[in-house]
């Protein structure tokens, strides 16, 4: 995967094949520490100990089925790659956090990309979840939660085109208003 | 920071999906799936996915309900999309990158045409 945006919607995918119900994506660029701080926290079912330790490494794995494949292996690489560190927590039944930490000016940093378009799809793709989005650069700051949203549709979908045009819309100037900063940036 | 949108904004675009005739219940809409599981993300999944949400806004498509699911199971045949029109069988396309899901939403979904050359038999 060329974008870490593509990592991001790999690993929620986990999180909504977990059970998720509520999965929070936070994106933090420090620029004044030279980091990048990528959160994935759901509450979905979790894993044990066990799952943990094996899931990070590509050539043990235990499962039977393809709900957890080398996604997570793929990102901590990347993580590791750039002079940053990966962590991962579970807890069975409360839900699990994984965190990548990259070093924002690393030669082999792989671009953020169209976070937009992974935001937007999981939104739209998958409305029984409770998405929050959080966006830093900096001191300036997105936050994005789309449950006021489906309380003011009060029933009507998602997909339907106006409201799928206005979350696209809200997303895309938020993120839009916070990458300023780095065109900014000295 | 200000948010350009609002949620009174919302509410307004909420009233007028509400006075158009055609809003069904979910149950008569035709749903397109698309597989997202780690294989469909690197083959170009979100592209694919993103390609049917543009074409239903451009389109204006109120009968459509589009979701994305986990790995379907057919790896090789990844990005994945399906359609499930109301009443008939699922029918399964492979290897479909953004024009081909085009394709599918116009003389599948709009015209109810199958788009037999990228079907897969599963």
């Amino acid at each position: 995967m060329r974008e870490l945006a593509l990592h991001i919607l790999d690993i929620a995918e986990n999180s909504i094949s977990a059970g998720a119900s509520r999965i929070r994506i936070s994106i933090n660029e420090d620029l004044d520490n030279d980091l990048l701080e990528i959160e994935i926290e759901d509450n979905g079912k979790g894993m044990n100990e066990e799952t943990l330790e094996k899931i990070t490494d590509p050539f043990i794995t235990s499962r039977t089925t393809r709900r957890v494949g080398l996604g997570i292996p793929f990102f901590k690489a990347a993580a590791e790659a750039c002079e940053g560190s990966f962590n991962i927590t579970s807890k069975l039944g409360e839900g699990t956090n994984v965190q990548a930490v990259f070093k924002h000016s690393h030669i082999d940093r792989m671009p953020l990309g169209d976070i937009s378009s992974t935001i937007h799809t999981l939104i739209i793709g998958t409305p029984d979840v409770n998405w929050i989005f959080e966006y830093n650069v900096n001191e300036t700051r997105f936050h994005f939660d789309d449950e006021p949203i489906k309380q003011t549709l009060d029933g009507v979908p998602l997909s339907e085109p106006s409201v799928m045009r206005f979350i696209r819309e809200m997303i895309n100037e938020g993120i839009h208003d916070v990458q300023q900063q780095i065109v900014n940036e000295p | 920071m200000s948010t350009v949108k609002s949620l009174d904004d919302l509410k307004k675009i909420r009233e007028e999906a509400l006075k158009k005739q055609s809003l069904k219940a979910t149950s008569g809409k035709t749903e397109v799936i698309v597989g997202m599981g780690t294989v469909g993300i690197a083959a170009g999944a979100r592209e694919t996915l993103k390609a049917i949400m543009d074409m239903i806004e451009e389109e204006n498509l109120d009968e459509i309900i589009v979701r994305q699911t986990g790995n379907i199971g057919l790896d090789s045949f990844e990005p994945i999309v399906q359609v499930a029109v109301p009443g008939e069988d699922k029918v399964t396309y492979g290897r479909v990158n953004p024009d081909m899901a085009r394709k599918i939403i116009k003389d599948h979904v709009i015209d109810g045409n199958i788009v037999s050359e990228y079907q897969i038999k599963v």
